[in-house]
């Protein structure tokens, strides 16, 4: 809210209006969409803090390693939220992945395409697999579940079969050796604040190995990606028009169409992001592990969309927020990181994955009802 | 006697065998309601259509300001100032009031390509043109959700104002509402007109239309029984004109026969 905003109901309550006064602090956060995403990421820190806290899960190498999965996570996380807010839904996000990835390999391996120009070809590739997922759900009028699900298994068989087809295997190892002075590879490749962190073993404040490098070498290019996504898709719905008009084409689409909104322009665009950001996580994994696999990101778009739930996300459209989504994926993250840190059998991840979407439907649907309720 | 602001001459609409719209003519000055009144099925949909620009007509003409015009589209019924708010009002519930009013017109402040949002002199024209009404938007960042039908109504006619509607045309504005809340919309409408404006309203309410119209003009099956000024037609006879006036007669004798026999 903004100031002048704060100024006007603040006026209003010294004022003459006495219903104000149920409007407390705590009613206004309560309507935040990101507020369950929050509060759960505190819990969970809490409860790890508890169980874990002197295992090595919150030293340095620990902390950036739950914080590199999480932020693998929010990367589709947020542009699963932004395409949900939208009103619509990407099934086809995990197979994005798998297919960035070989879109990526088999360029760069095979057919001896400079590394920088196979990333660029995967992006194109996403822009046009979001396009497509975009102009089919806008002009068919069909249920983007559908249509989105049809993607999902022709990527990742097209996927399974290309490579199979070119490489007679199912991996395309030896990626490692092109990272070294592409123009673009570094961007998804470099650990950053490599200084913070050799000086803090420097100084002994963080773990070291037996040479005395420090065990955690700097800030993963996950991380910088998922905050830099955060930023600029909180920017975006928050700060301009096309935001209002993201949230406008998931809210009411036919009233949104009725005042000029360009509703199917907003949806593809939506569609597009969720490719690209699929992409982005790709071109991450590929560059780190060195190789490509076609069962990558397997599964993925349902924990992007879970994420994205209990960040706040409704999943009839209009309301959710980039900030939920990113703490959705650091909840995911955290836990799915921290339990090795535990007792607990990591089998039981999936069961917390489930009952914590479970809570955050609850709750959200709350929510909106009390964000719609007539006074 | 000045001129007419927006004239509909013989009007039509086929949909293929179908005849939607015949011959249905409508004209109206500045700071004039028109009730346009007609039970369903009666064409009042088609015709605001029609007049939003969303159908082209098959037959006749749209004079405005004296000038002949023809709707290519609905942005092309707004440019000319006809703004119509239909029955769902195009309000999205989870969003604020303010992102509600400026939906799809956005002020904008900031260097080029970088254009944000200026939420700040949005949330300020919301809250002024809402007071102006009487309605005290407690914050203009609640939901639009928290609002009453009929302070929904209003908000979509003012943003239809504002955003420089010389006609309005209104379907079915308190149709979903109770007295009070009714009353309230229909006080603004008969503010609006005052301030210059010339209104369509439709309805199939005659105890909602009488008060507040000028004229009205009545549809039954696509075709117009009339425009009729207020002085020369009661209640009675214009509820009479619509089908259900006939309906209604004869429901009431049904009810007496009824009682008859009970007796």
């Amino acid at each position: 809210m903004s100031d002048k905003a704060k100024s006007i109901a603040s006026k209003k309550t010294s004022g003459q209006d006495e219903r104000l006064k149920e409007v407390s602090k705590l009613r206004l956060l309560l309507n935040r969409p990101e507020l369950g995403a929050v509060g759960g990421a505190i819990l969970v820190f809490i409860f790890f803090g508890i169980v874990a806290g002197d295992t090595g899960m919150f030293s340095a190498y620990g902390t950036l390693n739950f914080l590199d999965v999480s932020a693998n996570l929010g990367i589709i996380a947020i542009a699963a939220a932004m395409l949900m807010i939208g009103g619509e839904f990407d099934l086809s996000i995990g197979s994005m992945i798998g297919f960035a990835g070989i879109c990526i390999a088999i360029p760069a391996i095979y057919w001896g395409w400079p590394l920088w120009v196979s990333i660029i070809f995967a992006f194109a590739m996403a822009i046009l697999v979001g396009y497509f997922n975009g102009i089919l759900v806008v002009r068919t009028g069909l249920p983007s579940f559908i249509v989105t699900l049809a993607m999902l298994f022709i990527l990742r068989g097209a996927t399974l079969a290309i490579t199979r087809l070119i490489t007679g295997r199912t991996q395309v190892p030896g990626l490692r050796v092109l990272i070294e002075n592409d123009p673009i590879a570094w961007m998804f490749a470099t650990d950053t604040f490599k200084w913070l962190f050799t000086w803090l073993g420097s100084m002994n404040l963080i773990a070291l190995r037996t040479d005395g490098t420090p065990l955690a070498t700097g800030i993963p290019p996950s991380v910088i990606w998922f905050i830099a996504a955060t930023l600029f898709a909180t920017w975006i719905l928050m700060k301009t028009r096309y935001g209002n008009w993201i949230f406008a084409s998931g809210g009411d689409k036919n009233g949104a169409t009725n005042v000029g909104v360009p509703v199917g322009r907003v949806k593809i665009s939506l569609f597009i992001g969720t490719a690209v950001a699929a992409t982005i996580f790709a071109t991450i994994q590929v560059l780190d592990a060195g190789s490509a696999d076609t069962m990558r990101g397997n599964l993925k778009e349902l924990e992007a969309i879970a994420a994205a739930v209990v960040g706040g996300c409704l999943l009839t459209g209009g309301y959710g927020s980039a900030i939920g989504a990113a703490f959705g994926a650091l909840i995911f993250g955290t836990v799915s990181m921290g339990i090795f840190y535990t007792d607990v059998d990591t089998d039981w991840f999936k069961v917390f994955l489930g009952a914590m979407m479970l809570i955050a439907v609850v709750f959200n649907n709350y929510i909106r009802k009390r964000v719609t309720e007539t006074k | 006697m000045t001129e007419n602001l927006i004239e509909f001459n013989n009007i039509s609409k086929f949909f293929g065998k179908v005849i939607a719209l015949k011959d249905v003519t409508m004209k109206l000055k500045k700071g004039e309601i028109m009730c346009l009144l007609g039970d369903n099925g009666a064409g009042k949909s088609t015709l605001i259509k029609t007049l939003a620009g969303v159908h082209k007509p098959d037959e006749g003409e749209i004079v405005i300001e004296g000038k002949k015009t023809v709707f290519d589209s609905p942005k092309d019924a707004l440019d000319m100032g006809i703004g119509t708010v239909y029955q769902d009002l195009a309000l999205v519930p989870l969003m604020s009031v303010t992102r509600n009013f400026f939906m799809g017109r956005e002020p904008l402040k900031g260097p080029p390509f970088l254009k944000t949002f200026d939420i700040e002199k949005a949330n300020q024209i919301a809250a002024e043109r809402m007071g102006q009404i009487g309605i005290d938007v407690r914050d203009p960042s609640q939901a639009v959700g928290t609002m009453s039908g009929g302070e929904r109504q209003c908000l979509a006619i003012s943003r239809a104002i504002y955003f420089g509607a010389k006609v309005l045309v209104l379907d079915e504005p308190t149709s979903a509402l109770g007295v009070h809340q009714a009353s309230m919309v229909l006080k603004y409408v008969v503010k609006a007109a005052s301030q210059g404006l010339a209104v369509i309203l439709i309805t199939h309410n005659v105890h909602h239309a009488y008060p507040v119209g000028n004229s009205f003009t009545v549809l039954n099956r696509g075709k117009s029984l009339g425009t009729f000024n207020k002085k020369d037609i009661s209640r009675e006879e214009l509820l009479g004109m619509m089908a259900g006036g006939e309906e209604l007669d004869k429901l009431e004798v049904e009810l007496e026969e009824m009682n008859r026999i009970n007796n």
